[in-house]
């Protein structure tokens, strides 16, 4: 039996001795998991995507740059003042946290925070739409690839498995970057299933849909469909939902908050995500960035206490997850018109969890002096970030070195930025 | 999709018109559907005039049925009860030729059903004066608890709430997807909307976005390109969500206020997304240039509901060059213009367009020999919107059998095509001061779009929503597609009314296989896979479907509820 399923049976048979029930499990494989015991735990990656580029320059601020509050005017960061709440939290006398990501202090503190900035896409496009597809397929400049980078990633790890939970996108779509994984995409873990609890005859609807989407495989419906009552009578037994965030995390209301909660939960009930994706929006701040408060700073904010909760929440367990946090692209060094910031080149991105090699930021620093930025406006790109993904995919994950992970690539542990261990 | 009537025949002034009537032979065509009754003997002086656009679909080799149903699917929401007759006897290819005039065509029920939502012919300054944000202290008395429930509701009632706006214009959306006869028009309003998106969350844009879609978007939805662009770049609700509205000349300094400066937002997605193409072949350099020509272009008072307004003073007055074409110093508010002009004759323009509409109607995966025809009729026609589509209704590759359900239904496709399927009825809005849980039809339908996460008017990002399955297809959004299949056939929306026995008269209802039969005929006109029809012959026997009575003695019932939402919920219905 397929390891990923085991926990699941287990509560199943639980479940089926209390009387509860789950339908159409055969008793022998309930209790043939049940005798294989905890299954050894796997690894497991949290991709979180900013959409709309955030700034990396506030987030991440270069404090000691000497041209940093130069470029900025009223949307710079202020320097370090300890003491002082509402400024840079300075994390190595160069770089620091915008002050509303003070929540991740002390993760760097605790060396299980890594910052790699200067990162970004050596394709030049200052599209959305486009950095975000390069970023996802791991193509960049290649609009034709099928797949995503992650999914491709799936396929080449030596416990290649079918789990239905292996790859989890929390929202309506499922991202470009698990395209071609059999990725499983929910809203919530609540509304994954047929007619819902309180329905009678829920099942035998299920049942009915159940096999009409059994018929044929090759196609893009009739292959979700099938994916889909295996992922939701799965579901059912683990009940992850009934899990309440442990050691006293809080998440943020909304829906990144709700989305971290969830993937925690999929996580703890040991329903074998290896891959776990959610995105946040709400960084185009082409007008009113703010600086310390303001729009950003709610945003940064909202990011950080997610985080941060998911880290509490999964505990222990965070010695097997990695969260890697990416964004299309970074933003206009200068302040634009409207003391908010135009589309960029490079900005940072977030390594964090037991692997990882933290409390450092990673990368070349390009400077932010005219002459030493990308055409003259933006942040210059010093790490590619398929050298960033490419190392948590292979050193994390274990995906073997040749998997065609980004094709026109070519990854060389060599060029790694070190983040993991 | 109500047939010809009678009673709307036009006056024809011109003789010359009337020649052409007569000879197009519209006037001699029977009414269809006109209850059996003789059409009415022509009158010399009255007749309806002949269509601005003929079509004549390719040969095919889809059975006369499947191509009617294929357009009905296509061009419209899909066919309710009773459609496919009507359009037989119409002819299909006059069928479209009506679609593209729409204003021919009387919808009645719908003016009737809109008449409940006040806020789509409102104008943005009215709306904020009626629907106006919390005052600040309010929000900060909500917020630190210091209010009860009761209280709030006094200060900031419900029904005066900015979010009434939103709420009205996604029902009415739903109600003119579910009931216009003018399905295409519908259609392509929703195409262009999507195509020139906007945000209604974005700050004052939710006082905006009726003005929106009212003035920029459907008197040119059959229109004119250009004339598209024009009124989407002049447009508050535009320039206020990719902030053009905030651009002004490099130099600006506005005393005690600090220095301005160009925002490049407006002019990139201008390029980008509503002209070119993001392969269209512009620089970095040109988005720049673009944005210089746009400086000045801004809002009157955005907050308050206020209109377009030019400001010379934040013009960038010095020459520009945009894709190798110079505009020269001093133009104005003429520069954007001349932008637009540029960007809409543009070849790229020509061949994105073809794309997405061919990707629409035809196939996700555009076939390149017909976006190239239709790019070409695009330039030809400058971008005489019908023409491009009569290119597309008219080509073969878009009546093959292979475009025949090749299209995976929307989230707002699906959602509308099965209401039009059941004939459900949408009950109006509550009255103010009802309770909370009665809830108008139309705001049902659009919470179901929601949560399969197509929010109407509310996409945030520029591109507005994908059109492609994979968007679509994935196991959470599949599960809601069958939970509304569920909901909406055991009637249980609130709102909504469907009546799945009214199809079924005259069957017995002790024969479940002639139930599924006549089922199967309703919702999907017999177009079902063997496979598929076998699942659902065999859940006949389920005891859920076919209940025994109590006693075990009288009739078996079957739950023709729970067989018709399986079919709804079917692949085949999943697709258009």
């Amino acid at each position: 039996m397929d390891p990923c399923t085991r926990r699941a049976f287990i509560k199943g048979g639980a479940l089926s001795a209390l009387g509860i029930g789950l339908d159409g499990m055969p008793r022998f494989l309930l209790r043939a998991a049940a005798a294989q015991g905890t299954a050894a735990r796997r690894k497991t990656l949290i991709a979180v995507f900013q959409r709309g580029a955030v700034d990396g320059l506030s987030m991440v601020v270069p404090h000691g740059d000497p041209d940093y509050y130069g470029a900025r005017g009223a949307i710079a960061i202020a320097r370090p003042a300890s003491g002082q709440p509402e400024t840079t939290v300075d994390l190595d006398g160069f770089f620091g946290l915008h002050p509303a990501l003070s929540p991740l202090k002390p993760l760097w503190d605790a060396r299980r925070l890594a910052i790699v900035h200067a990162c970004g896409s050596p394709d030049i496009t200052r599209s959305h739409f486009d950095a975000q597809d390069y970023m996802e397929s791991g193509t960049p400049g290649v609009k034709s690839t099928a797949d995503g980078w992650l999914a491709r990633g799936l396929q080449a790890t030596p416990r290649a498995s079918s789990c239905p939970f292996r790859a989890v996108a929390m929202g309506p779509q499922l991202p470009r970057v698990l395209r071609g994984a059999g990725a499983v995409a929910m809203g919530s873990i609540a509304e994954f299933d047929v007619g819902g609890a309180s329905m009678t005859g829920a099942v035998d609807a299920r049942r009915g849909f159940e096999s009409m989407y059994e018929q044929g495989v090759r196609d893009l419906l009739y292959g979700t469909g099938k994916e889909t009552f295996e992922a939701v009578k799965m579901l059912k037994a683990a009940a992850p939902q009934r899990l309440a965030p442990a050691n006293g995390a809080q998440y943020p209301r909304g829906r990144f908050g709700d989305s971290l909660k969830q993937i925690a939960q999929l996580i703890r009930a040991d329903v074998g995500v290896e891959v776990a994706f959610a995105d946040v929006g709400g960084w185009d701040t082409h007008a009113g960035q703010g600086n310390e408060r303001g729009q950003l700073a709610n945003r940064l904010g909202d990011f950080a206490q997610g985080l941060a909760a998911l880290e509490r929440d999964l505990g222990d367990r965070m010695d097997d997850v990695v969260v890697l946090t990416m964004s299309e692209f970074g933003r206009t060094v200068r302040e634009n018109g409207n003391r908010g910031t135009d589309h960029g080149h490079a900005t940072a991105m977030l390594v964090l969890g037991g692997p990882v090699r933290g409390g450092a930021v990673y990368g070349r620093w390009p400077g932010l002096r005219r002459d030493q930025l990308f055409e003259g406006r933006d942040l210059a790109v010093t790490t590619d970030f398929r050298a960033l993904f490419a190392e948590v995919a292979l050193r994390h994950l274990g995906v073997g070195p040749t998997a065609p992970l980004f094709p026109g690539f070519t990854v060389k542990t060599s060029g790694f930025p070190g983040v993991l261990v | 999709m109500r047939p010809l009537e009678p009673r709307r025949a036009y006056a024809v002034l011109a003789p010359g018109l009337l020649a052409l009537a007569l000879l197009s032979g519209c006037s001699s065509r029977p009414p269809a559907g006109a209850g059996g009754h003789a059409p009415p003997a022509p009158r010399a002086r009255i007749v309806e005039p002949p269509p601005r656009y003929r079509v004549t679909l390719a040969a095919s080799t889809l059975r006369e049925d499947q191509r009617i149903l294929h357009v009905l699917n296509r061009l419209g929401y899909g066919p309710r009860p009773g459609d496919l007759e009507r359009v037989r006897q119409m002819g299909v290819e006059r069928w479209i030729e009506r679609q593209l005039e729409p204003e021919r065509i009387p919808d009645t029920a719908l003016e009737a059903a809109l008449g409940d939502y006040p806020v789509l012919a409102m104008s943005a300054a009215d709306l904020y004066r009626d629907y106006p944000p919390p005052r600040q202290q309010d929000v900060q008395r909500f917020q630190s608890g210091q209010m009860t429930p009761q209280e709030i509701r006094e200060v900031f009632p419900p029904e005066r709430r900015p979010a009434v706006i939103n709420a009205q214009l996604q029902s009415a959306k739903m109600a003119r997807a579910v009931l216009s006869e003018r399905q295409l028009q519908e259609v392509m309003v929703d195409f262009w909307f999507n195509h020139f998106n906007v945000y209604a969350l974005k700050g004052p844009v939710r006082w905006m976005t009726a003005a929106y879609e009212r003035e920029a978007i459907r008197p040119h939805a059959l229109g004119r390109f250009r004339d598209l662009v024009v009124a989407t770049a002049h447009h508050p609700a535009m320039l206020y969500y990719l902030d053009n509205w905030l651009s002004t000349r490099d130099d600006l300094v506005v005393p005690g206020r600090g220095r301005r400066g160009l925002n490049e937002n407006y002019a990139r997605e201008l390029l980008e997304l509503h002209t070119l193409g993001v392969d269209g072949g512009y620089s970095q350099q040109d988005v720049v240039e673009v944005a210089r020509c746009f400086t000045g272009w801004t809002i009157e008072r955005p907050q308050q509901g206020g209109g377009y307004l030019f400001r010379p003073l934040a013009h960038d007055r010095n020459a520009k060059r945009v894709l190798g074409t110079t505009i020269p110093a001093g133009g104005g508010k003429e520069d954007g213009l001349a932008v637009i002009d540029l960007l809409a004759r543009h070849p790229s323009t020509a061949r994105f367009i073809a794309t997405k509409l061919v990707r629409r109607f035809v196939r996700d995966d555009p076939p390149k020999a017909l976006v190239d025809r239709v790019a070409g009729v695009f330039r030809k026609t400058d971008g005489d919107i019908r023409a491009v589509l009569v290119a597309i209704f008219t080509s073969p590759e878009f009546i093959s059998a292979d475009t025949y359900h090749a299209k995976t239904k929307t989230p707002l496709e699906v959602v509308t095509s099965a209401v039009r399927a059941l004939d459900g009825r949408l009950e109006p809005p509550p009255a103010p001061g009802a309770p909370a849980r009665v809830v108008g039809g139309g705001l049902t339908l659009a919470r179901q779009v929601a949560r399969l996460s197509a929010p109407l008017y509310e996409a945030q990002p520029p591109t507005g929503y994908p059109d492609v399955a994979e968007a679509w297809v994935n196991a959470g959004a599949l599960l809601g597609r069958m939970n509304y299949a569920l909901a909406l056939a055991e009637n249980r929306l609130p709102g909504v009314r469907t009546d799945v026995g009214r199809f079924l008269q005259g069957v017995d209802r002790r024969q479940p296989a002639a139930l599924l039969d006549r089922i199967v005929s309703v919702v999907l006109q017999g177009e079902i896979s063997a496979s598929t029809r076998r699942v659902l012959v065999s859940q006949l026997d389920s005891p859920e479907i076919v209940r025994a009575t109590a006693d075990d003695r009288g009739p078996r019932n079957t739950d023709v509820e729970k067989l018709a939402a399986l079919v709804l919920g079917s692949p085949e219905f999943q697709r258009r």
